[in-house]
C-alpha cells in the first residue's frame, strides 16, 4: 500500500514554511466513485461528453445562489498571508497546496468565463480555459483539503478556501467526476442509516455486548437503548463509537453520564449516524437528506432533546445547519437549545456535582487536547463565545490531574487539522494523511518534551482514526489518541460501584 | 480642449466606478448566503459582528494575526492612502471643510508612507517565493497603477508645483457640469490619468476586496444558529 513509502516529515517548532516543490503531490488522487456509487447520490455514473458545459452551467448556478462562492472568488488581493497556513502545504511543500493557490486552481476557470478581466484579458489575471487537465487537477489538489478552515482565520476577508473545496467537489460530481470514499459512505446513510451500513440487528447486538462489558466491569447495570420509543434524549453519534477504539470508550462514556444523571436517552437505528458527509462533498441536497432522518428518527421517537455524540463535522452541521436542514424543531423541548453537545451535558453535570469522580483513575496519563477544527472554526458549544474551547478543557480538567495545552498557536482557533478530515480518511490517500498530519504531530512532540504528555484526547471520529492509524508514524502508540469520554469514563465512579476502583484509588494514593 | 479630454475621461471614470460598485454591492446583497458559515469562535450578537467588522478593516485583525510584514506593509499603505484621499477633498470643496484643513499636513507626508507600504508589498511580490508563486501580472500592474499615482502626485506637492488654483477650479467645475481648462503640465495629466485608470479598473479587478469584505459571510455572520432559523429562499424550496 502506499502508506509503505510515504517519507514522514520532520518537521521542528516552531514550524518552518518549506520552500516550494512543485508538482510534488500531484499523482495523489483518491479512488473515482463507481457508477453505482453515484446513482445512489442522483449523479452522472460517468464523466459525460457535454461535461464542460454542465460544469460552468454549475459555476455560474453557484455565484447566484451562495454568496460566498462568488465573493470569495472575486476578493482576493493575493496578498500571501494564508500561504503558509495550511497543514497541507507545510507537510508537502506543494505550492498548489498553499490556500490562495488551491482557490486559483477554481478562480482561473471563473475568471475566464464569469469576468469582464478573464473575458479580455486572460493572462493578465492569469485565467484559463476549462480543459480536462484542470479537471484532473481540480480532482487531485480539491482532494488534498481537508476543509479545515484554518486558512480563513487568517485571511483578512475571511475567504475560507472549504467553500471553495466544497463548490469543486459538488461540480465535480454533477458532471460525473465523484470520489468514491464519500460518495459510497453517503449512499450507505441513504439506504441504511449509517456510514459502516450497520444494520439494526447488529447495532441491537454490539450495544448489548457494551452493557455486559460495563457491568463486568463495575457490577452495575448501564443501559446503552436503542429506539426506545418515549425516551427524552435521542443520542445521535457517530457509528465509529460503535465499533471502532478510542470511540466506542467515549460512547461508554457518554452511558455512564446518562446513567448517573438519571436521564431517559436512546439512540436511533434509523438515524444510527452523526456524520453528513453531504458536506464534504458541498451538496446541499444530500447534506439536507441525511440531516432529514435525524428529524424523522426525533419524531418517530417522540423525544425531547437532540444531543450529540463526539464527531466535529457532525456537530459543524449540528449546530450551524441542522435548524436550516432539517428543522424548525418546535416539537422539542424548549428549554434546552437544539442540538446539545454531549459535552455541554457532561459539563452541565460536573457542575450540577451529579457525577462522582476519581481523577486519580487518569494519574497515569499526561494529556492534552486536539481541538478539531469543524469543532474549534466552524460552530460553537454554551452560551459563550469560544465555549467551544472551554467546555472540553473545563470537562478534562475536571477528570484529569495532568494537562497540558499544545502551543497557543496550534490550538483554539488556530488548530492543526488532524490530516485526515473533510473526506480524506481513505486508505489511497495515506501518504497524504501522513504528511498533513506532521504539523500537529510536531506541537505535540513539543509537549511531550516540555511536560511529558503522552496522550492526546479529541471529540471528532474522523479525528481518532486518523491519529490511531498515524501516531505510530511519528512514534507515539496508536491507543495514544482518547476520546474526550474516555476520560470521563475512567474517572466516574458508578453509584453502587464495587471493589475494583476502591484498590486502584488507594494504590494512587500510596504512591502519591 | 485639454480640459474637455480630461472633463470626459472624469466622468466615464466616476460613471463606471460608481455603476460597477453599486453593480456588484447589489449583487452581492442580492445573492443568499443559504448556510451559516461565520469563522468561529464568532461574535453572538448583531453588535459584536459590528464591532468584529470595525477590527477588520480599521485595524485588519486577521493579517495582524496572520503575517507582521504584510500587516505592516499593508496596513500602512491602506491608512495612508485615506489619509492622502481626506487631504485632496480640499480641491473639491469650496470652503474647505475644517477637519480637511487639519488633516492636511499629515496627508502630505502620507505620500511617503504610501510609497513605503507600496514598495514593501512590491518587494515581497518578488522576493517572497511563496507570494512570487501566487501573483499574476495585472498584481505587478495594480502596484505599478499605485505608485505612479503616488509618486506623480508628490512630484507635483514636493518638486514641480503645478496651478493647484486652476486645477481646483476644473474640479469644481465638473461637479457643476462647468467644464473649464486645465494647466498644461504632465505630471498632473499623468497623475489625472492613472486615477481615472485606477477608478475605472476598480469594479472588474481585485479592488472588489474593498465592498466584499463586508459581505465576506465567514465574518458578518452573528454565531445565533441554535437561536434563529435562517432559511435561504432557494434552499426553502428543496424542503416541501
Ligand atoms: S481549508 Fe484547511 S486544508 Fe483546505 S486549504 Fe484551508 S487550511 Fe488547507
Ligand atoms: S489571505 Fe485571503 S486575500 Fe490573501 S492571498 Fe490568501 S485568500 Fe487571498
Amino acid at each position: 500500500m502506499a502508506a509503505e513509502d510515504t517519507d514522514v516529515p520532520q518537521l521542528s517548532y516552531p514550524l518552518e514554511i518549506p520552500k516550494l516543490k512543485c508538482g510534488a503531490m500531484a499523482d495523489s488522487s483518491p479512488y473515482a466513485a463507481s457508477s453505482a456509487h453515484q446513482a445512489d447520490l442522483g449523479f452522472p455514473g460517468e464523466l459525460l461528453p457535454d461535461w464542460k458545459q454542465r460544469a460552468l452551467a454549475k459555476i455560474k448556478e453557484l455565484a447566484e445562489t451562495n454568496r460566498a462562492f462568488q465573493v470569495y472568488l472575486d476578493a482576493c488581493v493575493k496578498c500571501g498571508a494564508c500561504t503558509d497556513k495550511c497543514h497541507y502545504f507545510i507537510g508537502t511543500g506543494d505550492p498548489k497546496n498553499m490556500p490562495v493557490a488551491r482557490q486559483d486552481l477554481l478562480r482561473s476557470v471563473y475568471r475566464r468565463y464569469f469576468t469582464f478581466a478573464g473575458k479580455y484579458f486572460p493572462w493578465l489575471v492569469g485565467a484559463r480555459d476549462l480543459t480536462k487537465e484542470v479537471l484532473d487537477e481540480w480532482y487531485s489538489y480539491y482532494h488534498q483539503c481537508s476543509q479545515c478552515r484554518r486558512c480563513s482565520v487568517f485571511c483578512p476577508f475571511g475567504i475560507d478556501t472549504a467553500e471553495i473545496s466544497m463548490a469543486a467537489r459538488e461540480i465535480m460530481d454533477v458532471v460525473g467526476k465523484g470520489q468514491k470514499y464519500c460518495n459510497e459512505i453517503i449512499g450507505k446513510v441513504h439506504n441504511i442509516g449509517n456510514n459502516l451500513g450497520l444494520q439494526e440487528k447488529a447495532l441491537r447486538a454490539t450495544l448489548e455486548d457494551l452493557e455486559e462489558e460495563i457491568e463486568e466491569d463495575t457490577g452495575v447495570s448501564v443501559r446503552l437503548p436503542l429506539d426506545e420509543k418515549g425516551a427524552d434524549i435521542l443520542l445521535v453519534t457517530p457509528s465509529a463509537d460503535f465499533f471502532a477504539e478510542p470511540h466506542i470508550e467515549g460512547l461508554i462514556g457518554y452511558a455512564k453520564v446518562f446513567h448517573e444523571a438519571g436521564a431517559s436517552w436512546t439512540i436511533s437505528s434509523y438515524a444510527s449516524e452523526a456524520a453528513n458527509f453531504g458536506l464534504f462533498i458541498g451538496s446541499h441536497e444530500n447534506m439536507q437528506k441525511v440531516a432529514l432522518r435525524i428529524r424523522k428518527a426525533a419524531q418517530d421517537l417522540g423525544v425531547k432533546r437532540i444531543i450529540f455524540g463526539e464527531c466535529g463535522h457532525a456537530w459543524r452541521v449540528a449546530y450551524s445547519f441542522l435548524d436550516t436542514l432539517a428543522g424548525p424543531w418546535d416539537f422539542l423541548d424548549p428549554n434546552f437549545p437544539v442540538p446539545q453537545h454531549i459535552c455541554e451535558f457532561t459539563w452541565n453535570e460536573i457542575r450540577k456535582g451529579t457525577l462522582n469522580i476519581d481523577k486519580s483513575q487518569n494519574d497515569h496519563i499526561k494529556l492534552t487536547f486536539h481541538d478539531s477544527c469543524n469543532v474549534a472554526r466552524a460552530s460553537g458549544m454554551g452560551e459563550e463565545m469560544g465555549g467551544q474551547f472551554e467546555i472540553p478543557r473545563n470537562i478534562l480538567k475536571a477528570v484529569c490531574n495532568h494537562f497540558y495545552d499544545m502551543p497557543r498557536d496550534t490550538i483554539m482557533e488556530s488548530t492543526l487539522c488532524c490530516g485526515g478530515g473533510g473526506g480524506l480518511l481513505t486508505d489511497e490517500l495515506m501518504d497524504l494523511r501522513v504528511k498533513g498530519a506532521s504539523p500537529r504531530m510536531t506541537a505535540l512532540k513539543e509537549v511531550t518534551e516540555e511536560h511529558g504528555v503522552t496522550h492526546m484526547a479529541a471529540i471528532c471520529a474522523i479525528c481518532k482514526t486518523q491519529f490511531s492509524k498515524v501516531m505510530p508514524k511519528f512514534g507515539y502508540d496508536m491507543d495514544s489518541i482518547l476520546s474526550v469520554h474516555q476520560l470521563v469514563s475512567n474517572a466516574i465512579v458508578l453509584a453502587g460501584q464495587d471493589g475494583v476502583d476502591d484498590e486502584n484509588v488507594k494504590e494512587a494514593s500510596v504512591t502519591n | 480642449m485639454l480640459g474637455t479630454v480630461y472633463a470626459v475621461l472624469f466622468y466615464a471614470a466616476t460613471a463606471v466606478l460608481l455603476f460597477g460598485l453599486v453593480v456588484k454591492a447589489w449583487t452581492y446583497g442580492r445573492i443568499p448566503a443559504p448556510l451559516r458559515i461565520p469563522t468561529a469562535p464568532a461574535p453572538k450578537t448583531r453588535a459584536g459582528v459590528f464591532w468584529r467588522m470595525v477590527r477588520e478593516v480599521a485595524f485588519f485583525e486577521s493579517l495582524y494575526k496572520s503575517n507582521k510584514w504584510i500587516w505592516l506593509f499593508g496596513w500602512t499603505f491602506h491608512m495612508s492612502l485615506w489619509l492622502v484621499l481626506a487631504r485632496h477633498l480640499r480641491y473639491f470643496t469650496q470652503p474647505v471643510w475644517g477637519w480637511v484643513e487639519l488633516v492636511q499636513p499629515f496627508g502630505t507626508y502620507a505620500a511617503f508612507t504610501m510609497m513605503l507600504g507600496l514598495a514593501g508589498l512590491w518587494a515581497r511580490r518578488v522576493v517572497v517565493e511563496r507570494i512570487r508563486y501566487i501573483s499574476s501580472p495585472s498584481d505587478h500592474l495594480m502596484l505599478a497603477l499605485l505608485f505612479g499615482i503616488a509618486v506623480s502626485g508628490a512630484m507635483m506637492r514636493f518638486v514641480a508645483h503645478t496651478d493647484i488654483v486652476a486645477v481646483k477650479s476644473f474640479m469644481l467645475g465638473l461637479m457643476r457640469f462647468r467644464i473649464g481648462d486645465l494647466p498644461p503640465d504632465p505630471t498632473l495629466m499623468v497623475h489625472l490619468f492613472l486615477v481615472a485608470v485606477l477608478m475605472m479598473v476598480f469594479p472588474v479587478s481585485k479592488l472588489l476586496h474593498a465592498p466584499g469584505v463586508f459581505f465576506s459571510p465567514s465574518r458578518n455572520q452573528v454565531d445565533n444558529s441554535r437561536e434563529k432559523r435562517h432559511v435561504a429562499p432557494w434552499s426553502a424550496k428543496l424542503e416541501s
